[in-house]
This record gives structure tokens, C-alpha cells and sequence, in this order.
């Protein structure tokens, strides 16, 4: 190691106070990890691979069939962990059966979602997880060549995933005819280099084929026309992780330890203003209060004011709203939110929402890819307006402007992050518009003083 | 100048990919040269391009896309630190200004002698170990008060000769 990076490696994360401590419930992902064992060895000793020698019947069983596995992982209630909670199940089995050519399995690691820090944790801590979860999708849609897309800016994090795929060849669980078995799959790691868009599923396919990350127009979806052309199926990188638990244990357990249509655990990055920022593995249904508490609380003893529930792109809501709430897709869609990517950004009543929104309404006009004019000159001009009025120059006239400029991104762009800029903007308004009004006011008395 | 060892790190990246789609490769490839020289030039596009098999205007669609590719040189040490929002609840402003003043340059600047560029970024992914900082684009630094800063800073001058 040189010089340089002895001094910068002091200041790496421990995992300590995001992963390793004693507040989740009933983990299943982060269970029993400690920074020291994310190796092979440490991996089959916590009962990993026994999965896929499971449905390989390599355990002394018969094995899966394809169709088993992906009725069990339907019976699972498993949803996707990327933020739109699409039923996995489902979507493995859009996969062609019988396509002739060459078939891909994606992981999106490009966990760029402001406030979520999940898949770092997995994958640097657990990675053979995830490297078993994608075999077992890869077997159940009988699919050869697979790939991990993860963010540019955890490099540390590709590296180690890169180690632990070495491993997972040299035990025989990846490359040709996996444990003697007529099956094989290839799974190599591929980095991002810093573009927020590249989590869009169809971008991250773009960047994968080595070009600008610009969206597809969807339909068609992966599953018909994904990487190369070829039908592709993309899950998130906790998704995937979810997988070994479900077949070891059958889908109705997992179904059982969520609540219905809301199966299993879930990974929720706390950020923010709480005591202990970090990952809670909680199963889904588990109240708000009961997270915020196992995050040791609001700050300093402050009072709660608000929170975004599933990371930037989600409709923030008051804390009278989601004191109420449970943590699950259903809950949180009810009360005019998305679960998202479980990324909880907690605000204290020392905030002031038009300055968060500026910070929010900044990130997306940075990273707008720029090809639908809606979104391209939409989310400037938020960004433009709140700007105006955090500087004390707003208009009266400021309030419905910001609300028609997002009502008309909305629906009208060819991905998800046009809308993810304007429903943030509009609930702000919604719930907080008194902050927008307070400052337009002081604005026009200043300038008619 | 693309040598024979940045060549084979090349080969390493362009074997995961079906062998008809080599232009799969260019990302790592462009963080590699980066890494050995600090930016991308337009020469070392024009070597990826050629090694790749793909013109250099796609080579350079890729560099001007994305962040993180320094289309400029920059100082020895790049410091990035996050500003977005779960960071700027817990001082990633902070950290920011205090680096302006720690190094006497403006963020976006690179100091007199060339060891520092600072720059604010997007999310780093690390939104819990605020205030988060990523430095020369493959070393993520966490919970960086400004004891800590000090501390970073203070250590790279001491290993590059400059107490
Ligand atoms: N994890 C993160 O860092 C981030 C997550 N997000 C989340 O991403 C979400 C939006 O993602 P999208 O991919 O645009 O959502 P989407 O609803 O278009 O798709 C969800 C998944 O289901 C599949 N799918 C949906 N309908 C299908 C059909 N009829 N046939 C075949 N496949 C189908 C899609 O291919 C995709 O994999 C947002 O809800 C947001 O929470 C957004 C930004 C960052
Ligand atoms: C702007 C934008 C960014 C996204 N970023 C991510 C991401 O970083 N990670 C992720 O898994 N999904 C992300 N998604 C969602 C993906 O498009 C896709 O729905 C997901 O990867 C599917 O996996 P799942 O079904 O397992 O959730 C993003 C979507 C949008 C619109
Ligand atoms: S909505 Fe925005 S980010 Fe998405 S494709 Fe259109 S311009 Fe690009
Ligand atoms: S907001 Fe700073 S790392 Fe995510």
C-alpha cells in the first residue's frame, strides 16, 4: 500500500455504525456480519450456497425445476428493492423459455438514490449473497452471461466484489457446469463513473453496451429487449440478496415474516437528522415509530418535522402523517408517499424545507440526461424558481408557477427520474407551503421598503 | 503514452464481455488511464478508441457524460465531497467551506501547488457516514468532521514531502 493510501484508508467507513450492531430485526441479509466475514468460507459457515445446491440437488435432494424456483420465489411476495416494488417473481417469468440466443441477467448496484447507502453494506460486507441470489435467477431463467452494475464512486466496494467472485469460480459455484451440473454461468462486475441516471434501468444497459447513459423508451422492457438487444432481466442488488433466504426456506416463510403483498425483510437507509444514522434490516410492515426509535431517535432531542420516506425522488410527508404509517410499499403509498429505495431522509423542526428543496431541485437539474425537453428544461427551471425564492427575490406568483412547471414534467418524459423531480417539488408545497409563502412575503416587503 | 502494462489492465476489463462487444470496456478503461495519469487527454481517447474498436467521438460521448472523468488535469489529490441533501443535514456544506479555507481555494479550484482540487458532488451512496468525502475517485472517506479533514489533508502533505 503507498504512503497515500495508508492515510486515506484511516478514514474508511467500519461498517460499524451502518451495519454491524444489534438493532435490526430478524435480519436476514446483514445477520450475524462483522466485517471479517464476508469471504467464502465465512459465507458457507452462515449456510451459504446451500440455496443452490438445494435446487441444484446437490444436497442429498432432488432439486428444482426452473418453474419451482420461480414459483417459490412468486409465492415469496418478494418485491423489487430498486424502489418500484415490481413483483420479482413476475418479472423472471416475462423471460423468453426458449430463445435461442444469448440471454442476460442484470444487478443494478448503482445506488445513487439520495439517502440510500444499502447496497454498499451488502455488497461489501455480504457479497457472496448476492452472487448466490443471481445464480439462482440466472438457473431459474436459464440464462449464461450476467453482470453487476455497480455506483462509480464505491470503487472500494467493486473491488471487493471482484474478490469474491474470484472465490465463488475457484469453488466451482460460477463458470462452466456449476458443481458438476449441466448448468454455467458467467457473472463479471462492471463500474459506473458517476451518473446518477445509469440506476434507470434502460440507461444502465446503455452505459453496459460502453455508451452515454441516455434512457430507452419502455416498452419494450428488458425482458424482450434488454442488454445487446438481448431479453434481460435487471433486479436490484438487495433484490437479488433476498433470493437464498426464499428457496432455503420456502416462500411462504418469507411471505410470513413481512405482511401480506409485502413479503419479507427490508434494508431502510436512515439518514438525516437522528441519533444513529446507519441500515435497519426491519420487516416490511414494521411501524415508523419503532425505526425512528431503533435510530436512536430524532437528534438532540428535537422534535420530528418531516420525513422523505424512500429516498429523494419520494413525496416528502409531515410527521403527524408518518408517525402513523407502517414501513412497507402499501402503508407508505397510502399516505401519498413510495416506499422507494428505503431510503429515510429524517428532518428535524430546525429545517427549513425551501432550502432542502433547493438542494434536491439542484440534483436533478444536474442530473437530467437531457434528452426529453420536459425534463431537460423543466427541472432547471424549478431549480431556477426555488432559487429565486430561497434568495429572497420569489413572486407572489412563484407558488403555482413551480406547481404547473412540475405538473407538466410529470407523465410527459420517457423515464421516471422527470416525475421523480416534480412530485418531491409539489408535495414540498403541499405540505409545506407556508415556508414558500413566508419568504415571497419578507421578499415583497423588502423590496417595497 | 498507453504502455504495455496499462494495455494488459485493458485486456483484463475488454475478457468480460462477448467478444463482439469490446466497446463494453470503455469505461473502466477510461478510469484506468485516468488513475496512471490523472485526467483524460484527447490522446489517451484516441488510444482507448483504437484499442476498442470504436470511434473517438463515442470514446469522448463517454468522458463528457459521466462525472467523474477529469477532462482537465487536476491536482495529485482530487477531494469530492457530497453535498446533496442526507449530507448537508449532517455538515457536508460544512465540511465544503471548510476545506475552502483549510486549502485557500474556492471549491472548484486546485491550490497554487498543484496537490489539491476541491470539488462538491452528488450523493456519494454513503448518505449514513456523512459527511462523506471521495478522494481521487477510488478512496471513500467517511464521517469527516473537521477534526478529520485536518487530519487527511495534514497526513497527504506529510506523504508528499510538505509538513
Ligand atoms: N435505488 C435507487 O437508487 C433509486 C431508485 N429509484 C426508484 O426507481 C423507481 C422507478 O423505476 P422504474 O424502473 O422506472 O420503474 P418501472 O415501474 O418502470 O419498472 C419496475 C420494474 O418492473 C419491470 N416492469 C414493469 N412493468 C413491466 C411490464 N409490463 N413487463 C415487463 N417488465 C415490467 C421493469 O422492467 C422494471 O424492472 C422509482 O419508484 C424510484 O423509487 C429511483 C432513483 C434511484
Ligand atoms: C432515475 C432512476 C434511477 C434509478 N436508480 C436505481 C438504482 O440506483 N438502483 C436500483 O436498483 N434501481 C434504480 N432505479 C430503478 C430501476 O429502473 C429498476 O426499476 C430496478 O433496478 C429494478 O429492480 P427491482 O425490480 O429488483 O427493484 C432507478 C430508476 C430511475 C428512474
Ligand atoms: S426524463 Fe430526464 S433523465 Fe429521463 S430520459 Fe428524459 S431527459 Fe433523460
Ligand atoms: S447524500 Fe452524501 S453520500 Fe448520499
Amino acid at each position: 500500500m503507498s504512503k497515500a493510501s495508508q492515510v486515506l484508508s484511516q478514514f474508511q467507513a467500519t461498517g460499524v455504525q451502518t451495519c454491524f450492531h444489534d438493532r435490526h430485526i430478524d435480519p436476514q441479509i446483514y445477520a450475524g456480519l462483522n466485517g471479517g466475514n464476508w469471504s467464502l468460507k465465512d459465507y458457507e459457515a452462515r449456510g451459504g450456497y446451500a440455496a443452490l445446491r438445494k435446487i441444484l440437488g446437490k444436497d442429498g435432494g432432488e432439486g428444482l425445476t426452473q418453474d419451482q424456483v420461480i414459483a417459490t420465489v412468486k409465492e415469496s411476495g418478494l418485491r423489487g428493492r430498486g424502489g418500484a416494488g415490481f413483483p420479482t417473481g413476475l418479472k423472471w417469468s416475462f423471460m423468453p423459455r426458449q430463445f435461442p440466443g444469448q440471454k442476460h441477467l442484470v444487478c443494478n448496484s448503482d445506488e445513487g438514490e439520495p439517502g440510500t447507502c444499502k447496497d454498499r453494506d451488502i455488497l461489501m460486507y455480504n457479497p457472496h449473497i448476492v452472487i448466490e441470489g443471481m445464480i439462482i435467477a440466472a438457473y431459474a431463467m436459464g440464462i449464461s452471461l450476467g453482470y453487476n452494475y455497480i455506483h462509480g464512486e464505491i470503487f472500494q466496494v467493486y473491488e471487493r466484489f471482484e474478490a469474491a467472485l474470484e472465490e465463488a469460480r475457484a469453488a466451482g459455484y460460477l463458470g462452466d457446469k456449476i458443481l458438476g451440473s449441466t448448468f454455467s454461468f458467467q457473472l463479471h462486475a462492471h463500474h459506473g463513473f458517476g451518473a446518477y441516471i445509469c440506476g434507470e434501468e434502460t440507461a444502465l444497459l446503455e452505459s453496459l453496451e460502453g455508451k452515454k447513459g441516455q434512457p430507452r423508451f419502455k416498452p419494450p422492457f428488458p425482458a424482450s429487449f434488454g442488454l445487446y438487444g438481448k431479453p434481460t432481466t435487471i433486479n436490484n442488488t438487495e433484490t437479488f440478496a433476498a433470493v437464498p433466504w426464499i428457496i432455503r426456506n420456502g416462500g411462504q416463510a418469507y411471505l410470513e415474516c413481512g405482511k401480506p403483498n409485502n413479503g419479507g425483510t427490508k434494508i431502510f437507509s436512515v439518514s438525516g437528522d437522528v441519533e444513529r444514522p446507519g441500515n435497519y434490516e426491519i420487516p416490511l410492515g414494521t411501524p415508523f415509530s419503532r425505526l425512528l426509535e431503533l435510530a436512536g431517535g430524532v437528534r438532540k432531542g428535537r422534535e420530528l418535522k418531516a420525513v422523505i420516506p424512500g429516498g429523494s425522488s419520494s413525496p416528502v410527508l409531515p410527521a403527524s402523517i408518518m408517525m402513523e404509517c407502517t414501513m412497507d410499499y402499501d402503508s407508505i403509498a397510502k399516505a401519498g408517499s413510495m416506499l422507494g429505495s428505503g431510503a429515510v431522509i429524517v428532518m428535524d423542526d430546525s429545517r427549513d424545507m425551501v432550502e432542502s428543496l433547493l438542494r434536491l431541485s439542484y440534483f436533478y437539474q444536474h442530473e437530467s440526461c437531457g434528452q426529453c425537453t420536459p425534463c431537460r428544461e423543466g427541472t432547471g427551471w424549478l431549480w431556477r424558481v426555488v432559487n429565486r425564492i430561497q434568495h429572497g427575490q420569489g413572486r407572489p406568483e412563484d407558488i403555482e408557477l413551480l406547481d404547473s412547471v412540475a405538473f407538466n414534467i410529470m407523465g410527459r418524459t420517457i423515464c421516471a427520474l422527470g416525475d421523480a423531480a416534480a412530485m418531491p417539488v409539489r408535495a414540498m408545497i403541499k405540505h409545506f407551503r407556508h415556508e414558500f409563502e413566508a419568504k415571497i412575503q419578507a421578499a415583497s416587503e423588502a423590496a417595497a421598503a | 503514452m498507453i504502455t504495455e502494462a496499462t494495455k494488459a489492465r485493458f485486456a483484463r476489463e475488454v475478457a468480460k464481455y462477448p467478444p463482439e462487444q469490446r466497446q463494453s470496456a470503455v469505461m473502466a478503461c477510461l478510469s484506468i488511464v485516468q488513475q496512471e495519469q490523472g485526467w483524460v487527454s484527447q490522446e489517451s481517447e484516441a488510444v482507448i478508441a483504437e484499442y476498442l474498436g470504436m470511434p473517438e467521438i463515442a470514446v469522448h460521448e463517454v468522458t463528457t457524460f459521466y462525472n467523474m472523468y477529469n477532462q482537465q488535469p487536476v491536482g495529485k489529490y482530487k477531494l469530492a465531497v457530497c453535498t446533496n441533501l442526507p449530507c448537508q443535514l449532517r455538515g457536508g456544506n460544512e465540511a465544503l467551506h471548510h476545506l475552502e479555507a483549510k486549502l485557500g481555494i474556492k471549491m472548484g479550484e486546485t491550490t497554487a501547488d498543484g496537490m489539491f482540487t476541491l470539488q462538491q458532488c452528488e450523493c456519494l451512496g454513503a448518505c449514513a457516514d456523512a459527511p462523506a468525502m471521495l478522494v481521487n475517485d477510488r478512496s471513500m472517506c467517511s464521517f469527516m468532521a473537521n477534526d478529520k479533514l485536518d487530519q487527511l489533508v495534514d497526513g497527504l502533505r506529510m506523504v508528499e514531502g510538505q509538513p
